[in-house]
């Protein structure tokens, strides 16, 4: 099975954020960058899948120059080969125009498989996936936690809300959206590290993929989250709070 | 303006993010001196197409065809595409759930327009709406517009508005009959089924108890099970609760696990790792009880006692029981 891993690079989870001087993003200035964490879930599946059944991984990513230490960690974990898109400021794309650069790439490698992360964790649009396999005219299945070769195709498994399952099946080629957490990741080796060096990473500018890519969603300021609470705390002995409470649960909330 | 929600159904009534939504689509819709529309879909929509006729809209669509049971990317968005393009709607407005993060970024692409997806909030700005959404996990808030022209399609997060604010009214109801060719649907649904015996629903639960790092050990649960069962709420837990096996994985609250919105919600031994505070911030009353005053949960809650949970808790039952 050829397989093709999208994934995105994102400011590392814990870092401490400030916004840019224009408030349309965050100061990327010694910014620390990291997969994306549901992205790297969909890289471990294809490299699962590949290791299983036989195949080709290969990673592709968008983004400016810093997103090739991105690429390097795919590489090095198991990916045969990667596309990197050239693009300045991902930032700057909404859902539909980032997936037409990805879906373009896509169509040019003629997969098997697409499998991208079920969102990020910056814009957190979780919608990328879904919309690339609109574009190229694929069935998708989305919050996947499971896959298996079934029928000529596949069988997934796919996460409901509160706590239920279901399976799907669907025939390829086709798009996964991978949730995290559905299986433990692996470390680049040593190994993996020195072969990613010779891999091939071939390069393509943006603007030729998708010469008219109008983005239709804009950013136009990004703000502290307000604080729309005021707590009150009861304060006194253990007794004398948890009286305090149920009154005002009661009587002022009422919500008993 | 022209404003049309896309109802979803659960069980025998309405998903309950899907009456928020509405909710959401008539303060849209207010905001343009309009009433808001409704879509239900299903193989017989007409039953509770009249349930939704029982609130102020304008209209309410029936769009019926059989191939819409069990739910598909594919049929929904087939049919969605023919309802809007006979509709003309400005805005589409769903619920963010998990059935709307499957098929309507299809649906919005296939229109070629964009989708601005958990949305919390909206406002009108310099002749446009803007619309308010988190980014980076919480840490913040981005004002959006949509530039372009009509459909416009939005989801709104679970939680931002609230279905008691609905305003109830009488609304024509409207049969649209669509077509669905069989092979335009490609994927096989199967059947839902639970893994533990024991998973329950907390998005439907009303009064909500949750433990964290602050419990010391599984048999400690018992306290946070009595304290419940004298609420009448439902037991969940933070990330590491259910990581350490105490509870399973469906009754585990934030980003990883459901997104609650209670009209009670106490977190007791929480700090609030933002991972937890997305999955029930929307909550309409939040208590916390934790020993550090600095603690992230008070941020967000409406009550606080900074105190020892295994002393909090029991004078808390013993208060509900004096009642």
């Amino acid at each position: 099975m050829k397989i093709v891993v999208a994934f995105k690079q994102v400011i590392a989870r814990d870092s401490l954020l400030r916004l840019s001087a224009d408030a349309r993003w965050v100061d990327e200035t010694d910014a620390a960058y990291e997969i994306n964490e549901a992205d790297a879930y969909a890289l471990e599946a294809g490299l699962q899948l590949k290791e299983k059944h036989g195949g080709e991984v290969v990673a592709l990513c968008a983004g400016p120059d810093r997103v090739s230490k991105a690429i390097r960690e795919a590489l090095a974990k198991g990916a045969d080969r990667a596309v990197h898109i050239v693009l300045e400021h991902p930032e700057r794309l909404d859902s539909l125009a980032t997936a037409r650069l990805l879906a373009e790439a896509v169509r040019r490698e003629g997969p098997d498989l697409l499998l991208t992360g079920l969102q990020s964790d910056d814009i957190g649009a979780g919608q990328t996936g879904v919309v690339a396999a609109e574009l190229l005219g694929w069935p998708h299945v989305t919050l996947v936690m499971g896959i298996e070769p079934a029928n000529g195709g596949l069988r997934v498994r796919r996460e409901l809300e509160g706590g239920w399952f279901q399976y799907v099946e669907t025939p390829l080629p086709a798009v996964l959206t991978i949730q995290s957490g559905i299986t433990r990741l692996r470390y680049a080796t040593l190994m993996g590290i020195k072969r990613a060096r010779s891999k091939e990473v071939k390069r393509i500018e943006a603007a030729e993929l998708a010469p008219q890519n109008e983005t239709a969603v804009l950013i136009v300021r990004l703000r502290e989250a307000e604080k729309t609470k005021q707590t009150e705390i009861l304060d006194g002995p253990p007794a004398e709070a948890a009286a305090k409470l149920v009154e005002k649960l009661k009587f002022e909330a009422r919500v008993l | 303006m022209s404003v049309l929600a896309v109802m979803e159904e659960r069980g025998d009534g309405w998903h309950p993010a899907s009456l928020e939504a509405l909710a959401a689509a008539q303060q849209l819709a207010a905001l343009g001196g309009v009433k808001a529309s409704a879509a239900v879909l299903g193989k017989d929509p007409a039953p509770r197409a009249s349930e939704a006729a029982k609130y102020d809209l304008d209209r309410v669509y029936a769009v019926s065809h059989a191939l819409l049971e069990p739910y598909t990317a594919d049929a929904f968005t087939a049919a969605l595409e023919q309802a809007i393009g006979r509709l003309g709607p400005e805005y589409v407005v769903f619920a963010h759930t998990y059935r709307t993060r499957d098929f309507a970024p299809k649906l919005a692409a296939r229109l070629g327009r964009p989708l601005v997806s958990d949305v919390t909030g909206f406002r009108a700005e310099d002749g446009g709406v803007v619309f308010i959404r988190p980014v980076f996990q919480g840490k913040f808030v981005a004002d959006v517009q949509i530039s372009g022209g009509a459909p416009r399609f939005v989801s709104v997060q679970a939680g931002a508005f609230r279905a008691d604010s609905l305003a109830p009214g009488s609304a024509a109801v409207e049969t649209i009959a669509v077509d669905v060719s069989a092979e335009a649907v490609r994927t096989r649904p199967g059947d839902p089924f639970r893994e533990d015996a024991g998973a329950v629903d907390l998005t439907a639960a009303e009064r909500i108890v949750a433990a964290g790092r602050g419990v010391k050990s599984e048999s400690d649960l018992e306290l946070i099970r009595k304290l419940a069962e004298a609420l009448g709420a439902e037991v969940a837990a933070s990330r590491p609760v259910c990581d350490a096996g105490w509870l399973p994985l469906s009754r585990q609250v934030g980003s990883s696990g459901q997104t609650v919105a209670p009209k009670l919600y106490i977190a007791v031994g929480i700090s609030g790792a933002i991972q937890h505070l997305v999955g029930m911030k929307g909550s309409k009353v939040i208590v916390a009880i934790n020993k550090d005053p600095g603690a992230p949960i008070f941020e967000v809650a409406d009550y606080g006692i900074v105190g020892d949970l295994y002393e909090v808790v029991p004078a808390i039952i013993e208060a509900l029981g004096r009642g």
